[in-house]
């Protein structure tokens, strides 16, 4: 193999596991440090950078960057790093003053967003400081989009969001709450140099089968009623209710029915437990709810008594799913031919997943759609094929999550900038890197080396009966500082990179010696499929890389394996020559008008 | 000095032995050494070959005497008895022990200064009495511990950090080995686990007295050039005689040799020690031969390593004694304190 290139950043970032695998590349372990060191603003204000909400995704983040942590890969759990995030977001002082401020003069470009969830705010909250005159323009009432519309409010308070959705709008954006776009065309026409649909999913899917009809009045689109009981709306359910569906959005109806007077609450899917969408943590939280989760279960038809104009639901029947395997080896979920299935209930939630629509889009104005109707979107410019839209989040490429949303509204930002600048949208900026080496004394190191053996902490919860009694109570306690410190600790510092440097080494062995992970190897070189097999510890991760160094004097390759290193500097410290240093890696995204070198 | 502890964790594939032990369970504490010191890595290769040969911990006991070498002990087999002995009395020790417990297994560690100079009597002695063990000299051809003094393995011409020439002549602990009567001698470099681990492992196994020079450098005190131990210098001119494949006698033999190529020695416990051939007619069952190639290459400036002697019909101590063969915490009171009237009878027997 070639000698590593530590000089481009994408090496080093790849190793901070939790960082490379954010949408929004959130510093991860910086933050956690400074947690640790119990500076919450300072904490705050790093995620606050990257990911716009951390209060708000510290409590409902998709978390990428769990099962992502090489924590999980030396032990069996990751860090906490989601909770951590609220930690920084409940403790911090008041940060107004650090936030950024729109100048008293514009810089003669205006910016029309549609909708404002959290897509649409991170365009802003990047636009606004640099002079951009925003719009944004939302159907709804208030600002956020589905954080405020479909998270329940037992997962994420309310002033939560206005806090949050109030930093964004605070920077002197043109706020048009209750304004809904209805043609695009009309939107064009008007003076905006450059136009960000952020409009989201809004299209909850039906369930055409037998009895949808006649039992209409019971059965509701998960989505819908979730956005109705968040504007208080709707304020109770039957006292049986049916949830169909596998994702997050089942979960979070058979949760919110819990609290609104359904007692028997049961979750029906047609595949597995396993292959359920939900992730599973929503899944052990409805289940520690009293909710029961039924699988392989097809619903057939919806039951119903009475007649014309007075019907009212009965039950749902359901057809018996299972895994067969066809022909061609493939495996398909079939019905098993068992008798079906009959469940009472007084309420159906259909949470069978989620769509996109665009009715207010006309196709003729130079804005191409593709076979699904979807419309063609650059993955990395977000420009449309109408060189003035843009999109980002659920709009763009279809449901995601919070985070995907802030991701493309950061790249947004960035195009929209230069393009109103009349700059290539195509070139994008480099991120910004620092690296320093982090040895203060012989055996001393300005970050913590010391490795926890803690396992993972849980949140603390609310008492299940109280939890339960209402909507508004948030269930989750969050760690409190001692909890949260606890969990710090077991972060392993991914971003205090291992540095090596060929003319320094000696090949005494003592890095080799001393690895509790196996890590290092000194071997002849050789291909890389051949070197994985020949290492200490075979290197079978091949999503992780090899950091092989030049030739040393014995004719060998120094060969280390990023995946298990616990980034300890155990290496560094047994080494007589100073060839392994610990360099902390720092990489920030280059937002929109930032300069790409210096912070 | 390291002042964390080593992290518990470890690397989830890493093997467990027939014990269900990790190489992780028979390390000891995080070494105090010198960074890059060799004694860490004749440590490691300690840790890798008791994992390798499926040793109870508790079946073991490491004695050393003083010196950076004597207190590598503390840095493995931290489930392992352990005696560390005053300067240079490692040796008399260890036999105190070996006759009081014959069922332990005997782990001598020692460097140049604690062997060579001070305790090189006591040294002499295990040999030729035959004590059931391993010893392991560390050499660094300096005192390390008090600062880097040359050492009585030291060659003669070779330089002293500061420039000063050694004059006296060294002394040559394998030669000294073979003379009196170890069955078991190899030479080896800290620097060379693939050769060392397996030297150990058969050492270990042997019955009677087993020796292992393993030149070490001293990373601190003698790694300059002019140094004959450093680790530049034991690069350049180490010549391997053969290498060894340790064969326990449950383990199936896979590595494939030409005929001729390797010789087969099988030790009194069952297990085979098989040996590459790398220079062409040395056989290490000839004592005389070997003594006589070892001066010559000594002469021509090589520093020879492997596996230079092993006696494969070799007795140990308590057969010449004569002893017991349970060892004396395990006999009854009567038997260990027969009384005065036993005593009474033997003392008749001698007047
Ligand atoms: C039940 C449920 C629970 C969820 N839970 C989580 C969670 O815990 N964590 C997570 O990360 N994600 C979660 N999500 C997904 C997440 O809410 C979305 O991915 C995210 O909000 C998408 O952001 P967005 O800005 O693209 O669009 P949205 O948040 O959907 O915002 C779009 C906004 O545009 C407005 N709008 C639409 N069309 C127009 C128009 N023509 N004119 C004006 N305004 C318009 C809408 O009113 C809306 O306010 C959940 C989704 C659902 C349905
Ligand atoms: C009786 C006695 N004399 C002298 C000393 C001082 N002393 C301590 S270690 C040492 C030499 C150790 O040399 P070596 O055995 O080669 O060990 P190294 O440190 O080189 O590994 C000496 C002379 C002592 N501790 N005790
Ligand atoms: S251990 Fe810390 S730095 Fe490493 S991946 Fe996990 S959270 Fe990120
Ligand atoms: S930091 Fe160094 S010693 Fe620690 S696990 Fe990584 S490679 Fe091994
Ligand atoms: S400890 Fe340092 S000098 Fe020794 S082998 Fe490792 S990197 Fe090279
Ligand atoms: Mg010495």
């Amino acid at each position: 193999m070639e000698p590593t290139n530590t000089e481009a950043p994408e090496y080093f970032h790849k190793v901070v596991d939790c960082q490379w695998a954010c949408p929004a590349h959130t510093p991860v372990p910086e933050y956690i440090r400074l947690i640790a060191a119990g500076r919450y603003s300072d904490a705050y204000m790093v995620n606050w950078k990257s990911n716009v909400f951390p209060g708000i995704l510290g409590r409902t983040c998709d978390r990428p960057c769990e099962p992502a942590c090489r924590r999980g890969r030396v032990e069996e759990e990751p860090v906490a790093i989601c909770r951590l995030k609220r930690v920084a977001a409940d403790n911090k002082d008041d940060i107004t003053a650090r936030l950024p401020k729109a100048p008293e003069r514009k810089n003669g470009f205006r910016v029309a967003c549609v909708g404002a969830g959290p897509a649409s705010l991170a365009v802003a909250r990047d636009l606004a400081p640099l002079g951009y005159h925003v719009t944004v323009f939302d159907g709804d009432p208030k600002g956020g989009g589905m954080i405020r519309t479909q998270i329940p409010r037992f997962r994420l308070p309310e002033e939560v969001i206005d806090e949050e959705v109030g930093y964004i709008t605070g920077l002197g954006l043109d706020m048009k709450y209750g304004q809904r776009i209805e043609s695009l065309k009309a939107l064009l026409a008007e003076p905006y140099d450059a136009i960000f649909v952020g409009s989201g999913a809004p299209r909850g899917r039906d369930l055409d089968v037998p009895g949808r009809e006649e039992a209409r009045a019971n059965i509701h689109i998960g989505i819908d009623w979730l956005s109705n009981v968040s504007f208080g709306h709707i304020e109770k359910i039957g006292k049986r209710v049916i949830v169909l569906g596998g994702g997050n959005t089942a979960m979070d109806c058979c949760r919110t029915s819990r609290r609104l007077g359904g007692e028997d609450v049961k979750v029906i899917v047609r595949s597995g437990y396993d292959e359920m969408k939900a992730s599973p943590w929503e899944k052990e939280d409805a289940q520690h709810e009293g909710i029961p989760i039924l699988n392989f279960l097809a619903p057939k038809a919806f039951t119903y008594e009475g007649t014309n104009g007075s019907t009212r639901l009965t039950g749902v029947v359901f057809q018996k799913m299972g895994w067969t395997t066809d022909d061609k080896g493939k495996r398909r979920l079939l019905p098993t031919g068992e008798p079906d299935q009959h469940f009472e209930c007084d309420d159906v939630l259909v949470a069978i997943g989620q769509e996109n629509a665009f009715p207010w889009i006309e196709r003729d104005v130079g804005l191409e759609f593709d076979e699904w109707d979807m419309p063609k979107v650059d993955p990395v410019t977000l420009q449309s094929t109408n060189p003035k839209v843009f999109f980002g989040g659920d709009a763009a490429f279809g449901p995601k999550n919070i985070i995907w949303a802030v991701a493309h509204g950061h790249d947004a930002a960035i195009s929209i900038d230069r393009f109103c600048r009349g700059q290539d949208v195509g070139l994008r900026p480099p991120p910004n890197v620092l690296q320093s080496s982090q040895k203060m004394g012989i055996h001393e190191w300005s970050y913590d080396n010391d490795i926890s053996n803690d396992e993972r902490h849980r949140v603390p919860l609310l008492e299940k009966d109280k939890a339960l009694s209402s909507i508004k109570f948030e269930v989750e306690l969050g760690f409190d500082k001692g909890l949260g410190y606890a969990e710090t600790q077991r972060c392993l510092n991914c971003d205090v990179q291992t540095v090596f440097s060929t003319p320094a080494c000696i090949e005494c062995d003592a890095c080799v010696d001393i690895c509790p992970m196996d890590c290092i190897t000194f071997t002849a070189n050789g291909e890389e499929s051949d070197l994985r097999t020949r290492l200490k510890a075979p290197a079978e991760n091949e999503t992780q890389d090899l950091y092989v160094s030049g030739t040393l004097p014995t004719g060998r390759v120094m060969v280390k394996d990023e995946d298990v290193c616990l980034h300890c500097g155990l290496c560094a410290e047994r080494c007589p020559t100073g060839a392994w240093d610990m360099q902390k890696f720092l990489l920030d995204m280059t937002h929109a008008g930032e300069k790409a070198c210096g912070r | 000095m390291t002042y964390i502890a080593k992290p518990r964790l470890h690397h989830p594939e890493l093997p467990k032995n027939a014990l269900g032990f990790t190489r992780r369970d028979y390390e000891g504490r995080v070494s105090t050494l010198c960074a890059g010191c060799g004694h860490d890595s004749i440590s490691a290769s300690i840790v890798q070959a008791c994992f390798e040969l499926d040793l109870q911990p508790h079946r073991l006991a490491k004695l050393s005497g003083i010196g950076c070498s004597s207190k590598t002990p503390d840095y493995f087999l931290s489930h392992s008895h352990g005696f560390n002995t005053v300067h240079g009395r490692m040796p008399s020790v260890l036999t105190g022990a070996n006759l009081a417990n014959r069922d332990l297994i005997y782990l001598g560690v020692s460097g140049d200064g604690d062997s060579a100079s001070i305790g090189l009597g006591q040294f002499a002695h295990s040999i030729r009495r035959g004590v059931n063990m391993a010893y392991i000299v560390e050499n660094n051809g300096v005192y390390g511990l008090t600062k880097g003094q040359f050492s009585a393995t030291s060659d003669k011409g070779s330089k002293s950090k500061k420039g000063v020439v050694n004059t006296d002549s060294a002394i040559d602990m394998v030669m000294l080995a073979l003379q009196l009567g170890a069955t078991y001698v190899a030479r080896s470099f800290s620097g060379d686990k693939a050769q060392l681990v397996p030297l150990i492992k058969g050492a270990i196994a042997h019955r009677g007295p087993a020796f292992i020079d393993c030149i070490s450098p001293c990373i601190a005190f003698n790694n300059h050039a002019g140094s004959t131990k450093s680790f530049d210098y034991v690069r350049e001119h180490n010549e391997a005689v053969n290498r060894l494949d340790y064969i326990t006698g449950r383990a199936p033999i896979h590595a494939a040799y030409e005929p001729g190529e390797t010789i087969e020695v099988t030790q009194h416990d069952g297990s085979v020690l098989k040996l590459r051939k790398v220079a062409a007619d040395y056989d290490p069952r000839d004592r005389i031969a070997a003594m006589a190639f070892l001066q010559e290459r000594d002469a021509a400036g090589e520093i020879v390593t492997g596996l230079l002697h092993v006696d494969p019909d070799s007795h140990d101590l308590h057969d010449h004694l004569g002893t017991v063969s349970a060892p004396l915490n395990r006999l009854p009171d009567d038997a260990l304190v027969p009384g005065s009237a036993a005593l009474e009878k033997i003392n008749g027997a001698l007047r």
